[in-house]
């Protein structure tokens, strides 16, 4: 019972990061229904400026973690509201598939030129929350999972007020439901997106320092493999839907640890996309996602 | 962007090289291929420095066969398919006469089957699955194979770690790990030890709770893990961050200093086999010691930085004795090498062309490597 438990814990804390980077790839596809292929790249740039903001303040503090936190997600914001100013915006009305292939050369752009800036070794990411271990019950809490899992519901509640509580958020659910009609409105839809780039991309940078917190190596291509498996979280939750991702993540999370401490532990990622293809099949539009009939 | 560099600096520095030794005589021109960068670049790096050193050693001293040796190293990014790549580059563009490399056996594995086709004799430095020499004649290596390794450290952890129960963490995507695990599983439990659990992973994974978890429900009192630095010190940190407080130890993959770095506290009370220990006090090792920190700015050599500079010197050593740099006469002469004293002790090439050495047991003591005890093939 306390290894389920145990492997329970391990899964939700594992989710609860997945479901922070699926969050940047369901709010970008709400509101320009394409996939931004760069955001597990966003991820990877916020490890590696926890990394070196990690540095400046002393290892082990709650202020100094969350220092570093709250500076990754500005940098990264700006990174994400950077790109899409510069590479998406020009491609507004353009088919969504010259889009898709300018988010993968993003991405391409964005991890090599990471192994030129920050050299394609592994590095040790440090350790900048206090770390104690809690003994409850038959199981081991780490002050770490522990961080990651607060850290993503906060972040979560807060994503969720902005979305429905404030003007902005008002603004990106009608530019999500038509965008043509949100102008007519007076929204102005550049803004608008820019801060969606701007909110997920900070998500996503959270995401890479909790990533980092507890896997501490990171390198360059460190955002390919947990991007992947956000994007798969997101569509499993239903592409387009925040409450979506967030289970999603947490399914792909739970799923992948328990099948990694079974006999099966390398057929884990085969199991965890087996299951993808399983609940599209039955459910084409995701978990919590509406079908919507494609207007031609 | 440094294999762009290197590609537009190569022609140039081509040129200058042959107008070079147009005057003298022709170089002799061995090829290097590395993991500089990647996953292993830790491995890389000390590898090609220990062989860099040999190469200027020897060209300090008028080279071999009163010819300049020419190295010519290029890197595999630690990435599966791309040591293929740069060995048929070396061999039919750069025309080298020998071949030296790998650390990791998977990577050698690729190459040895191109050097063989094209008859370059090859040398890996320190890959230790027996798999690489069986490749070909033209195949060689300096360090001990995984039977001996997995064999040596099953021996250590029951009669000098007692362990009795034990779990088993493999990287299924290495030849390297499972080979070692292989051999590793089979004497300890022909000497009374029990494998209570075994768990796996693939190479590039970071999280390992899951398998550690499951270690844990099978109550063992120790875990071996025969994978590559960055997962062992990851395994490590998780198995202590779930309280596994018993010894954790592996192969010769662990030696790289970012075990340490990675792995921080919890690499303490691990162990590792590995090929030879900076505080031997033999005047070989000593000197090569002293050599390695003089040139490489005070770093103290580790394993594969010795096994680097012995892979050289067997090589021109070989050379020497046949003469000639021509394939099938040098691979005679490195077939034919007995007693080599190199710095990681005697190379005699077996007929199976590996080398038979003795392992040593290294373990970390205060955020340092300290030597445990050295262990007879």
């Amino acid at each position: 019972m306390s290894e389920f438990l145990q492997q329970l814990l391990n899964g939700l804390s594992l989710g609860a990061i997945y479901a922070l980077i699926a969050l940047g790839y369901t709010m970008v596809y709400g509101v320009l229904r394409f996939i931004n292929f760069a955001h597990s790249d966003v991820f990877m740039v916020g490890a590696f400026i926890g990394y070196y903001m990690g540095k400046l303040v002393p290892e082990g503090t709650l202020w100094g973690g969350l220092a570093v936190l709250g500076v990754a997600m500005l940098g990264c914001a700006l990174l994400g509201m950077t790109i899409e100013r510069l590479a998406y915006r020009r491609l507004r009305s353009a088919p969504t598939l010259n889009v898709l292939i300018t988010a993968i050369g993003v991405s391409l752009l964005l991890e090599y030129t990471g192994q030129v800036f920050f050299g394609a070794a592994p590095r040790n990411f440090p350790s900048i929350f206090p770390v104690r271990n809690f003994q409850l019950g038959g199981i081991i809490v780490g002050s770490n999972q522990l961080i990651v899992i607060a850290v993503s519901v906060v972040l979560m509640v807060v994503l969720q007020l902005i979305v429905y509580r404030t003007r902005i958020g008002t603004a990106m659910r009608a530019v999500s439901l038509n965008p043509k009609a949100a102008v007519l409105m007076g929204v102005n839809n550049d803004v608008v997106i820019s801060f969606t780039f701007g909110l997920g991309s900070a998500l996503a940078a959270a995401g890479g320092i909790l990533y980092a917190l507890n896997y501490p190596s990171i390198d360059p291509l460190m955002g390919v493999m947990p991007g992947l498996k956000a994007f798969v979280a997101a569509i499993l939750g239903g592409i387009g839907n925040i409450p979506g991702a967030a289970l999603g993540g947490l399914i792909l999370g739970t799923v992948e640890t328990f099948v990694s401490g079974s006999q099966w532990s390398t057929y884990k990622d085969a199991i965890a996309f087996a299951i993808l293809i399983i609940i599209l099949l039955f459910r084409p539009a995701g978990l919590l996602g509406r079908f919507t009939v494609e207007k031609v | 962007m440094t294999k762009a560099l290197r590609s537009l600096l190569l022609p140039v520095l081509a040129t200058a090289a042959f107008t070079g030794a147009a005057c003298a005589q022709e170089t002799i021109k061995v090829g290097e291929f590395a993991s500089l960068t990647g996953k292993e670049a830790a491995f890389g790096q000390s590898s090609h420095k220990g062989t860099l050193l040999a190469v200027e050693e020897l060209n300090a001293t008028g080279g071999i066969l009163g010819r300049q040796v020419e190295l010519i190293t290029e890197d595999n990014q630690s990435k599966q398919g791309e040591s293929a790549t740069i060995v048929k580059k070396l061999i039919s563009r750069d025309k080298i006469i020998a071949l030296l490399g790998e650390v990791a056996s998977g990577r050698s594995l690729e190459a040895a089957p191109i050097a063989q086709n094209y008859k370059v004799p090859m040398i890996s430095p320190s890959s230790t699955n027996p798999r690489v020499t069986e490749m070909g004649n033209y195949i060689f290596r300096v360090c001990f194979i995984d039977p001996f390794q997995g064999t040596a450290m099953a021996k250590f952890a029951k009669d000098s770690l007692h362990l009795k129960k034990v779990a088993l963490l493999t990287s299924v995507s290495s030849p390297y790990s499972v080979g070692l695990a292989k051999y590793f599983k089979e004497t300890f439990a022909a000497i009374g030890g029990e494998i209570a659990i075994e768990q796996k992973y693939s190479e590039g994974d970071k999280d390992f709770k899951a398998q550690l978890t499951a270690i844990k429900a099978a109550g063992v009192d120790g875990i071996f893990v025969p994978g590559y630095y960055t997962e062992a010190a990851l395994i490590s940190k998780q198995a202590r961050e779930l309280e596994l407080n018993f010894p954790i130890f592996g192969g010769d993959g662990w030696e790289a200093p970012q075990l340490i770095e990675i792995g921080g506290k919890a690499m303490e009370g691990t162990y590792y086999s590995t090929h030879y220990s900076p505080e031997n006090s033999s005047p070989a090792v000593q000197s090569f010691v002293k050599k390695f920190r003089a040139r490489f700015a005070g770093e103290t050599p580790d394993a594969m930085a010795a096994l680097g500079y012995d892979s050289a010197m067997v090589l021109a050593d070989a050379i020497r004795r046949a003469g000639t740099t021509d394939g099938p006469k040098l691979r005679a002469a490195l077939a034919g090498t007995r007693n080599y004293e190199g710095v990681t002790g005697r190379t005699t090439m077996d007929p199976h062309r590996n080398a038979t050495k003795a392992a040593v047991v290294i373990t970390v003591k205060d955020g340092q490597f300290k030597f445990v005890e050295s262990i007879a093939p």
